[in-house]
């Protein structure tokens, strides 16, 4: 068994109202950063899982993120790194 | 008849929701802990509002896993009814016993105040002693109150008239001003398929008593004793 780092990203779906984001993008327009199209705010999960791969790790976490992290209904979610840490 | 009233640990109107039934519509009251796994004889199930696990993660998304919620899941699939307010609506999304989900408010601001609803459907379990097309009025109190759904979802949530309640003004018209929080088709409350799973986000169970301003959500447990009693 190996510990692995695993980060997830889990944002608000494309096509979901996400004021937050909409909040983010006009605050930063009005401090000039006009180049922003679009923000999505949403949450970073890091994980510290034994596993005795990094395909192991990477897979038992897409299912946390099936079954907890993530709601299907409004969320995506990516794994952003898997390292053995 | 026997309402099992489920606490969590953050729940808030559980207290509300027992003195709505007991001195509300005169039913019986049991108070159930997350971690047991026995409903107690209970009839109904009520999962209050509060806000269970301090809303970590998503509202309602690790209260879905409690102890408690196996036995409410059979308790739904034998066909016995369920009732969830707020953080019990929010509770029955993530559980996926409704379907679709409940986000953050469209303003990002806390809604508590007073609105008015309107009875989409008399014919279920939870709304039976009202009129079709009645007006009530009862507060809200919540930060994630937004239903969404894809859009299939939704259609077909109206064409089989699961739209229980709809945020209207006074006067029973949907304007964008009488919807506290932005959810689609100004949506407050949804019943499943089989009609024994309702949530809403207002608080009927805080409009029981001339004093507290309105006594227009007795009707709902008033529904639920005429129904199941029978």
């Amino acid at each position: 068994m190996t510990r692995y780092r695993v980060a997830v990203h889990i944002v608000p779906r494309k096509g979901v109202l996400d004021p937050q984001g909409k909040a983010v993008a006009d605050a930063l327009h009005a401090l000039g950063f006009g180049a922003v199209r679009e923000a999505r705010v949403g949450r970073h999960v890091i994980l510290d899982v034994d596993a005795t791969d990094a395909g192991a790790a990477e897979s038992s976490v897409r299912g946390m993120c099936d079954k907890l992290l993530a709601n299907p209904v409004t969320e995506d979610y990516e794994i952003a790194g898997v390292n053995a840490s | 008849m026997r309402f099992g009233i489920v606490t969590f640990p953050g729940s808030n109107r559980e207290i509300d929701a027992s003195l709505a039934i007991t001195e509300g519509v005169g039913g019986e009251v049991v108070h159930l802990w997350h971690k047991d796994h026995d409903l107690q004889g209970a009839d109904v199930i009520v999962l209050p509002g509060g806000f269970s696990y301090g809303d970590y993660l998503r509202a309602g998304a690790i209260a879905r896993f409690s102890p408690i919620m196996q036995e409410v899941m059979e308790h739904a699939k034998r066909g016995g009814p369920v009732l969830g307010i707020c953080n019990g609506f929010q509770i029955l999304c993530e559980a996926h016993m409704l379907p679709g989900a409940l986000l953050r408010n469209a303003s990002l601001r806390f809604a508590s105040q007073w609105i008015n609803l309107r009875v989409e459907n008399a014919d279920t379990l939870f709304t039976n002693a009202y009129a079709e097309g009645r007006v009530i009025r009862v507060p809200v109190a919540h930060g994630d109150g937004r239903y969404t759904a894809d859009p299939d979802t939704v259609k077909a949530l109206e064409d089989r008239r699961q739209v229980v309640f709809r945020y209207v003004d006074r006067n029973g018209n949907p304007l964008p001003d009488a919807n506290p929080n932005g959810s689609v088709n100004d949506i407050a409350g949804i019943i499943n398929e089989r009609g024994n799973v309702l949530g809403l986000m207002p608080h009927p169970e805080d409009a029981v008593n001339p004093l507290l301003g309105s006594t227009d959500g007795l009707g709902l447990f008033e529904s639920i004793l005429a129904r199941v009693a029978a």
